[in-house]
């Protein structure tokens, strides 16, 4: 079953001057794939990324999300989508730093509401243990470490059991002890939990032992 | 669909975690609203002062026989010049009591009327106060003292012994505070009088009256209406001025036409009496209001740059926010409601500020020679204004925080999380 599947995107950047940043960029992911995205910087996978995120909504073309066509659909039913099928999780860990990590965690599950607060709660701490971050749930999200901080981050894609992973560099700012964390609880989600990944990373490393490499290059998907 | 708990947890972590910020736009509303409250009662307080200061003492409607020349000339009546054109040169008033006639049916009549409150009998003699070798010009004015005290506050402007005692002796007189200043009279004083007719009447101090205007107190005194008549020789049914009051004062114009046509004589009634007042009264109003709802904008202007700072700092907060499913309505609602958290706190602060300053006001000490009865400032604690300040603050601070709010819900997330 195909999880994502996007035909024939197409992206302009308008500002300063015209530029075609995406070009007929068809592809698909099924459930369970672990799929990485890699390219120089400017290729446009960054941009990629977001409108498969549902973020970003001007582009030409159609985007299939669960099997179901998300283009253009109004920003309120996008943020529906992305709070229900989407984790994301980001190169700056973007956690809301006044709030207790066990609440970063809870927040889009709340959002959700289809929990009691107390199960949620209860989800939240699944997911934190599943991380192994679970005696930090009770500490603000601007005491932790940068490597505690992604891994919060994650539990947070995780709240909502969503249909995919985004990440957009999760590991860029990590140490490489981190680094291979990250990658081994992606792993580890992409098997055991049937769950379907999409990184784009600049390292090599991590990719290789993804399923799939996508390469870009001047908005072209190349491989 | 929209879950009201997280926004609201959302909105008070903000809150709690800028508490310094929050409290500073929070005071600004408690200055903006607290200094309109204390403006409203202080000037409101000082307008019901002035105007209870004529007001409360004008008859709503004043009933009097007013010297003029007859209208209809008897060379008008008469059949043998209908149709010419009759001047008549010179034309004087005619000779005519100056009391009201047939006084007594006609306040009778009057009581009975339901839309009169009370009406009060006067009679006035014009005399002189002998003092040793002078004579000062006076006016007694003979009345009911309980029916004017009950009607027309009138207690408040005896200053020294009392309205009660007037009862008791048919000889007392209420002696204007000038007068007897000038002839160095107090309480329990005898006072000569001499009427217009040659009499000489005796008269004992049993009050002083102080109205404020010093012309006034210069010649007024007042005594009981049978002693007035007394002085002017007259009986009792000798009644100069009625001076009526009525539940509803705006009717009065309307009777006081009513009057003069159904008994012919002459009624004024107070709006046209005292027509520069209500005047004065709106003026000050309006400069109230204006002033003060410049306090609430500006406060509203603080709460809009704290907010709208506010919201460039959480910039990475509102992006992660979408990202993980919230709406730009929800990001509005977040920061809408933390204005209105602003507003609340800080207006019902205000109000409790406003009603201090109030009850401070209240208790300074404010005498004047020209308001006997009034110690302290005046002020009002009219509801309204309570009820007013409250909603403005909200709604001021809705539309402080509708701006920002709204450039919160249309930021977008990919700016911000690719900008880093």
């Amino acid at each position: 079953m195909k999880v994502l599947e996007t035909k024939k995107i197409n992206k302009h950047f308008h500002n300063p001057v015209d530029f075609h940043v995406l070009k007929d960029i068809t592809l698909s992911i099924d459930q369970g794939e672990f799929v990485s995205i890699m390219g120089k910087s400017g290729c446009g996978k960054s941009t990629l990324l977001y409108i498969l995120s549902t973020m970003d909504t001007d582009y030409t073309g159609e985007l299939h999300l669960a099997g179901e066509l998300v283009s253009g659909k109004p920003q309120q039913e996008l943020a529906v989508i992305r709070n229900e099928h989407i984790g994301f999780v980001f190169q700056f860990h973007y956690l809301l730093p006044e709030f207790t990590v066990l609440d970063n965690v809870m927040l889009p599950a709340r959002k959700l509401g289809k929990k009691s607060y107390k199960e949620i709660r209860q989800d939240a701490y699944d997911k934190l243990e599943l991380l192994g971050i679970q005696e930090q749930a009770d500490k603000k999200a601007s005491m932790l470490s940068g490597g505690q901080k992604q891994r919060v981050s994650i539990a947070r894609a995780l709240i909502n059991d969503p249909a995919i992973i985004m990440g957009d560099e999760p590991t860029g700012n990590l140490d490489t002890k981190n680094s291979e964390n990250v990658f081994n609880i992606f792993k580890d989600l992409s098997t055991k939990q049937n769950l379907s990944l999409l990184i784009v990373t600049h390292d090599q490393d991590f990719a290789d032992k993804t399923d799939r490499i996508i390469v870009m290059e001047d908005g072209n998907i190349i491989s | 669909m929209t879950n009201y708990r997280v926004i609201f947890d959302i909105t008070r972590t903000h809150l709690q975690s800028r508490l310094k910020q929050t409290s500073v736009a929070a005071l600004g509303v408690t200055f903006g609203i607290g200094t309109f409250i204390i403006m409203m009662g202080f000037m409101t307080g000082l307008n019901g002062l002035l105007d209870g200061l004529v007001l409360n003492r004008t008859p709503h409607i004043h009933i009097y026989n007013e010297i003029k020349p007859t209208e209809v000339q008897p060379i008008e009546l008469d059949d043998a010049f209908a149709g010419d054109m009759n001047v008549i040169h010179n034309v004087k008033p005619k000779e005519s009591l100056v009391r009201v006639h047939n006084a007594l049916p006609l306040i009778t009549e009057l009581e009975k009327d339901k839309r009169v409150k009370g009406v009060t009998a006067q009679a006035i003699a014009r005399v002189f106060y002998v003092a040793g070798s002078i004579q000062l010009n006076g006016v007694v004015n003979g009345i009911d003292i309980m029916e004017e005290v009950k009607l027309f506050n009138f207690g408040d402007y005896i200053v020294k012994g009392s309205g009660e005692s007037l009862l008791k002796r048919n000889n007392g007189i209420l002696l204007g505070a000038g007068a007897a200043k000038k002839m160095s009279l107090d309480v329990g004083d005898k006072l000569n009088v001499s009427t217009a007719n040659g009499g000489v009447f005796p008269l004992k101090i049993v009050g002083i009256y102080q109205s404020g205007l010093a012309e006034v107190d210069n010649i007024q005194s007042f005594v009981n209406l049978k002693t007035a008549q007394q002085l002017l020789g007259e009986g009792n049914n000798y009644i100069s001025d009625i001076n009526v009051k009525l539940h509803n004062m705006e009717l009065a114009p309307e009777m006081a036409k009513e009057l003069t046509k159904s008994f012919d004589l002459s009624a004024t009634d107070i709006q046209t009496a005292n027509a520069q007042f209500e005047t004065g009264t709106s003026i000050r109003n309006l400069i109230t209001y204006a002033v003060s709802i410049t306090l609430l904008i500006v406060a509203g202007f603080g709460i809009y740059n704290i907010l709208n700072m506010l919201i460039y700092e959480k910039m990475n907060d509102i992006a992660i926010l979408k990202a993980t499913g919230f709406s730009g309505a929800d990001v509005k609602k977040i920061f809408i409601s933390q204005a209105v958290i602003i507003g609340f706190i800080g207006g019902l602060l205000g109000l409790i500020l406003g009603l201090g300053g109030s009850l401070l006001i209240d208790s300074a000490p404010f005498e004047t020679e020209a308001l006997p009865t009034i110690k302290t400032y005046p002020i009002s604690y009219n509801p309204m204004f309570y009820i007013v300040g409250i909603t403005f603050a909200m709604i001021s601070t809705f539309l402080a925080g509708y701006l920002p709010a709204r450039k919160a819900e249309n930021i977008d997330p990919v700016e911000i999380i690719r900008g880093q």
